[in-house]
C-alpha cells in the first residue's frame, strides 16, 4: 500500500500543492487531474523518491519510501514525462536496455513478442530516430508487457498514441489492477478503466 | 540549554539574534583594526633585514590564515546542511564563500606586493602560494556552482558536495604542490626567515588576526541575514517584519 | 549496461587531443630541446582538456531523455552504475589517448623509455580524471552554462595527477626514479575508486530533484 501524508510541494518559491493526502490499495487505481503546472509531474516524481517533499512523508507498506530505497524501487516501475528512449538504438535495444535497467532479465524472444504485442511487429531493429512519436512511445510502454512490479506510475502515458494502442493498454491496466497491481497515473485523455476502486485527485 | 539551541537554528530567530549580534562586532572590528594597523606601522620596529616593506605581513598573515580556516567552515557547515537538512547551516556556508574569497585575494594580492621588493619579483610558484592560487580556484567554483543554479535547496546540496571534495582534496593538493616544488628545485624560499619576532610585531599581528575575525564573523552574518530574508521572502514572519518596518 | 555511443564522440575527443598537442610547436618553436622538456607537461594538459571536454556528454543525454530517471529508480545500486558511466566515460575519451600518447610523444623527440612511462602514466592517470570530472559533471546537469562551470569546478582538483603523471615522465627523462610517482598515482585512483561513483551518486539525485 502506498500512502502520502501532508505532503508540500514548493517549487521556485510558489507553493504548488499542500496538505495533500491519499492511499492506494492493492488492485486500486488513482487518477490526478489538474491543468497545467498543476504539479502533476511533481508529485508522481515525489511518490517515485526523485523530489523530497518539502513536508510529510510517503509511505510503502508503512515504511517510508526514503529508508526503503531500493527495496521500493523493485516494486515500482515509472514512465515518466521523457520517456527514456535512445536514438542511436534500435526499438528492441532499448527495450532490452530499459528492462535491464529496472533489473529485468529479458532474453531476445520475449522482448521481440511484447513489441509485437503493443504492434511493433517488423518495426523491432529500426533505430528509434526513424521511429514516430506515437511509436516510440510504444516502445517505453512495452516495458509494461515484461516487469512484474506492484506499482506503476505512469505520466501521461496516451500522449501520441492511436486508438488502438489506447485500448490495448486500457485492457493491460485493466488486467494489471486485476491482479492486485496498483497504478497511479496522469491523463488529459477521458479514459474508462474499470478496477476495485478508482480515487479520483484534482490538483489546481 | 539545547532549547535554546534549536530555537536559534530556526532561521527567523536567527535572523533577529544576528541583528542584535552584528553592531557588537563591527564595533569590536574596527577598533581591533585600528590598535593592529597602528601597532603594525607605528609600534612594531623596523625589520633589519626586510626593512618596511615586512609590514605588509600584518594584512598578509591574518588574510592567508582566515583564507584557510574559512573554508574548512564553509565546508563543516555545508557538510551539516546536506546531512541533516538544516537550512541555516547551508545558508551559512553560502554567506561565508565571498568572504573567504576576499581573503585569499587579499593574501595573494600582499603577498605579490611583499615579494617584489623581497624576492624581486610579483610571483614565484612557491609550494604556498600555489596553493593559495588553488583555494581561490575552490572558491570560485563553489560560487559560481551556487550562483548558476536557481532552486536554492539544490545550489546549497550541490555547493556542499563540491565543497566536502574540495576539502578533502586540499591536503593532497598542499602535499603534491609541495613535492612538485621540492622536485623542481625552484625559488625555495622560506616565508618564516626571521624566528624571533619582536614581541610588539608579536601583538600587531595576533591584534590584526583577531580584527579579521570579528570582520569575517560580522560580515557573515550580516550576509547569512540577507540570503534568509531572500529565501525565506514566502513566509509569514518576513511579511510582518516588511509591516513593522514600513 | 554501458551505453552504446556513435564512433564520431570517440574520434572528436581523440583529434582534440592531436591538435592540442600538435598546436604548442606552432606556438613555441621547433626547438627539440625545448620540445623535449616541455612535452609531459604538454600531453598530460591536453589529456586533461580532452577528457573534460567530453564530461558534458557523461549524463546530460540520459538527463534529456529521461535514461536518468530509470537509472536513479532502478533496484541495482545506483553507485554501481554510475560507476559504469565512469567506465564507459574513459573507455571513450580516455583509453584512445592512452593510445595516441606514444606516436604524439615521438613527434616530441621522446625517448623510447619517457614513452612507455608516459604511457603508463596516462593508463593510471586518466581513469582519475574520468572519476572525479564525473562528480562535477553530475552536478552541473542542467545547470546554466554548465560546461564552462565543469571546467571550474573539476580543473583545481585535477592538479595533483596532472603533478605526478607529468612528473612521472620528467623523472625518467632526468634519469630519476618515478616509482614514488606511480604508487601515488595508484594511491589516488583507488581513493577515488571508492569515493567518487558514492560522491557522484549523491551529486545525480540532487541535481535531479
Amino acid at each position: 500500500m502506498l500512502t502520502a501524508t501532508n505532503l508540500e510541494c514548493v517549487r521556485g518559491g510558489h507553493v504548488l500543492f499542500t496538505d495533500l493526502n491519499f492511499s492506494v490499495k492493492s488492485g486500486e487505481l488513482l487518477q490526478i487531474h489538474g491543468p497545467n503546472g498543476s504539479g502533476k509531474t511533481s508529485l508522481l516524481r515525489m511518490l517515485c523518491g526523485l523530489t523530497q517533499p518539502n513536508t510529510g512523508k510517503i509511505t510503502w507498506n508503512d515504511s517510508n519510501i526514503r529508508s526503503l530505497g531500493e527495496q521500493y524501487y523493485s516494486s515500482l516501475t515509472y514512465l515518466g514525462h521523457m520517456i527514456g528512449i535512445k536514438d542511436d538504438l534500435t526499438a528492441i535495444e532499448n527495450l532490452s536496455i530499459s528492462c535491464a535497467l529496472a533489473g529485468l532479465e529479458v532474453d531476445n524472444k520475449m522482448a521481440l513478442d511484447a513489441l509485437q504485442q503493443i504492434g511493433l511487429k517488423g518495426r523491432e531493429n529500426l533505430l528509434a530516430r526513424v521511429l514516430s512519436q506515437g511509436q516510440r512511445r510504444r516502445v517505453s510502454l512495452a516495458r509494461l508487457l515484461l516487469v512484474k512490479t506492484k506499482l506503476w506510475i505512469l505520466d501521461e502515458p496516451l500522449t501520441a498514441l492511436d486508438v488502438t494502442a489506447i485500448k490495448l493498454i486500457k485492457e493491460k491496466l485493466e488486467w494489471f489492477l486485476a491482479q492486485g497491481g496498483m497504478v497511479i497515473l496522469t491523463t488529459h485523455q477521458d479514459i474508462d478503466i474499470s478496477a476495485a476502486a478508482i480515487h479520483h485527485l484534482h490538483l489546481n | 540549554m539545547s532549547i535554546n539551541w534549536y530555537k536559534y537554528a530556526a532561521p527567523s530567530s536567527f535572523y533577529f539574534l544576528a541583528g542584535k549580534l552584528i553592531p557588537f562586532f563591527t564595533v569590536l572590528a574596527v577598533i581591533l583594526l585600528v590598535a593592529g594597523l597602528y601597532i603594525g606601522f607605528f609600534v612594531a620596529p623596523t625589520d633589519f633585514q626586510q626593512g618596511e616593506a615586512y609590514r605588509i605581513i600584518f594584512i598578509h598573515v591574518p588574510a592567508a590564515w582566515m583564507s584557510m580556516f574559512l573554508y574548512v567552515v564553509m565546508a563543516f557547515w555545508a557538510g551539516i546542511g546536506l546531512a541533516f537538512n538544516t537550512r541555516l547551516s547551508s545558508m551559512f556556508a553560502t554567506a561565508i564563500a565571498p568572504t573567504g574569497a576576499l581573503f585569499t585575494f587579499i593574501a595573494l594580492w600582499t603577498g605579490a606586493w611583499w615579494g617584489k621588493p623581497m624576492w624581486g619579483t610579483w610571483w614565484v610558484w612557491d609550494a604556498r602560494l600555489t596553493s593559495e592560487l588553488i583555494l581561490l580556484f575552490l572558491y570560485i567554483g563553489f560560487m559560481s556552482l551556487q550562483a548558476a543554479i536557481d532552486d536554492p535547496r539544490r545550489a546549497d546540496k550541490a555547493g556542499a558536495v563540491i565543497a566536502l571534495v574540495g576539502v578533502v582534496n586540499i591536503p593532497i593538493i598542499y602535499f603534491s604542490v609541495q613535492w612538485w616544488n621540492t622536485l623542481h628545485q625552484g625559488a625555495s624560499v622560506s616565508v618564516m626567515q626571521s624566528p624571533k619576532m619582536a614581541t610588539a610585531m608579536l601583538v600587531g599581528m595576533l591584534v590584526m588576526v583577531l580584527a579579521a575575525w570579528m570582520y569575517s564573523i560580522a560580515l557573515i552574518l550580516l550576509r547569512a541575514r540577507n540570503i534568509i530574508l531572500e529565501r525565506e521572502s514566502h513566509t509569514s514572519w518576513v511579511a510582518e517584519l516588511k509591516e513593522t518596518t514600513r | 549496461m554501458l551505453a552504446m555511443r556513435r564512433q564520431a564522440d570517440v574520434l572528436i575527443t581523440l583529434f582534440f587531443f592531436i591538435i592540442v598537442v600538435s598546436l604548442f610547436p606552432l606556438g613555441v618553436g621547433p626547438e627539440m630541446n625545448i620540445l623535449r622538456a616541455i612535452a609531459p607537461g604538454v600531453l598530460w594538459v591536453a589529456a586533461l582538456l580532452a577528457s573534460m571536454l567530453s564530461l558534458g556528454r557523461l549524463f546530460s543525454i540520459d538527463y534529456m531523455d529521461g535514461t536518468l530517471e530509470q537509472l536513479l529508480i532502478s533496484p541495482s545500486p545506483l553507485f554501481l552504475l554510475v560507476l559504469g558511466k565512469m567506465v564507459s566515460h574513459w573507455l571513450v575519451s580516455g583509453l584512445p589517448l592512452v593510445l595516441m600518447a606514444p606516436i604524439l610523444g615521438i613527434q616530441y623527440d621522446l625517448s623510447m623509455e619517457a614513452l612507455s612511462v608516459l604511457t603508463l602514466s596516462l593508463l593510471i592517470g586518466t581513469p582519475i580524471l574520468s572519476l572525479i570530472g564525473a562528480i562535477g559533471a553530475a552536478l552541473t546537469l542542467g545547470v546554466r552554462g554548465g560546461g564552462v562551470l565543469v571546467s571550474l569546478l573539476v580543473l583545481p582538483l585535477y592538479i595533483p595527477i596532472l603533478i605526478f603523471g607529468a612528473g612521472a615522465v620528467e623523472a625518467s627523462a632526468a634519469g630519476l626514479g618515478y616509482d614514488a610517482h606511480f604508487s601515488l598515482l595508484g594511491a589516488f585512483l583507488l581513493v577515488s575508486l571508492v569515493f567518487a561513483p558514492w560522491a557522484a551518486a549523491a551529486s545525480l539525485r540532487i541535481s535531479m530533484e
